[in-house]
């Protein structure tokens, strides 16, 4: 259950970036979060409603972004379906995920006077 | 305070930032390993369900590396110092981080617990993380190199249970190999899931009670050092 720090990580860095913006309060917070990331998005979801009264995100809603994994050849490019070998059917490369291990902040929306 | 009409209200402004929520730790884990290259020291994570036989490999590995490479350990368990008093046992130093609730170390953790550690002259630091193969997959701590210890009697889908633990994995340690006989199970079933969750799996097979493929483990480790130590070459000349 490490989406709690996780969660308390978040919240941090929400009240830092808006306290540098000269932000007075949190309206919402928008998060992505890859399949592949080893976070659980309906556990952060949960954590985020625990943690949140009596800190800046108190009325600010969590939005989450949901990234599914997607595998690419590193050597000629060729799509990899999850689930299968991660080798390259047609040239022998290994996969790279090109997508889906995302664990990241990417907007506040806050209140300035 | 609204521009358009002064008309007090707050205004309310989308701000964009695409930054790692765990920013911090990652500072953390980037402090911890400028701190083992400057000692030239390689470390190495070393995860796996709890019972999965990473004490006993380092046990083991302490054994059979004796004046080959030094070591040194931390050892993170929620309660207990049971695993760093093995560890010591063998002869390697070791510290022990009780992370109480918490399921993983993370980098902060890592870098107070050196300071009761003393790496001098050591080739190799193992930081044994909390037995789980979920939580200690996300943070970086500030090692060369994941290992994922597998016990045979886990049974051949867990790579696909965990993938993101496996995916991360730069070697996979099929340890109480010498059980295999008495299960079920089968060693090219575990190949081909490690093959569906990791791109070039080279998974070695090993017993810490037989000796079965320590010598493959200890080749694998002296080619991590080497590699380090390239690297690190390459760094000062540039």
């Amino acid at each position: 259950m490490h989406e709690y720090s996780i969660i308390g990580a978040l919240v941090e860095q929400v009240e830092a970036e808006t306290r540098a913006r000269g932000g007075v309060a949190v309206h919402g917070v928008g998060v992505r979060i890859g399949e592949l990331s080893g976070v659980d998005c309906e556990l952060l979801a949960s954590a985020y409603e625990i943690f949140r009264p009596a800190t800046i995100c108190a009325r600010a809603p969590l939005t989450i972004e949901r990234v599914p994994a997607r595998f690419n050849c590193g050597r000629c490019g060729r799509a990899i379906a999850a689930g299968e070998i991660l080798r390259c059917p047609d040239c022998g490369g290994e996969a790279r995920l090109s997508q889906g291990d995302e664990i990241l902040l990417m907007r506040i929306e806050m209140e300035v006077h | 305070m609204c521009d358009s009409c002064g008309c007090g209200d707050p205004q309310v402004v989308s701000v964009d930032l695409h930054q790692r929520i765990l920013k911090a730790n990652d500072g953390a884990a980037r402090h911890n390993r400028e701190h083992f290259d400057q000692r030239g020291l390689v470390a190495i994570n070393l995860m796996g369900s709890p019972g999965s036989g990473k004490t006993a490999l380092l046990e083991a590995t302490a054994k059979a590396s004796a004046g080959r490479f030094k070591l040194a350990a931390l050892s993170g368990d929620l309660a207990t110092d049971h695993d760093g008093e093995r560890l010591r046992a063998a002869g390697i130093p070791a510290a022990t981080i009780t992370t109480g609730s918490a399921c993983h170390l993370d980098a902060a953790m890592v870098h107070h617990a050196l300071h009761d550690l003393d790496c001098q002259e050591r080739d190799l630091l193992f930081v044994e993380n909390v037995g789980n193969l979920v939580c200690p997959a996300v943070y970086d701590l500030g090692q060369h190199a994941n290992v994922v210890a597998l016990a045979v009697t886990e049974g051949e889908d867990k790579p696909l249970k965990y993938p993101v633990m496996f995916r991360g994995a730069d070697l996979v340690v099929l340890t109480k190999a010498d059980l295999l006989p008495y299960l079920e199970v089968r060693l090219s079933a575990f190949k081909e899931a490690l093959a569906k969750v990791m791109p070039a799996p080279a998974p070695i097979l090993l017993s810490a009670r037989t000796g079965e493929g320590l010598e493959d483990w200890l080749s694998w480790l002296d080619r991590l050092i080497a590699q380090r130590r390239r690297h690190a070459l390459h760094a000062a000349r540039a």
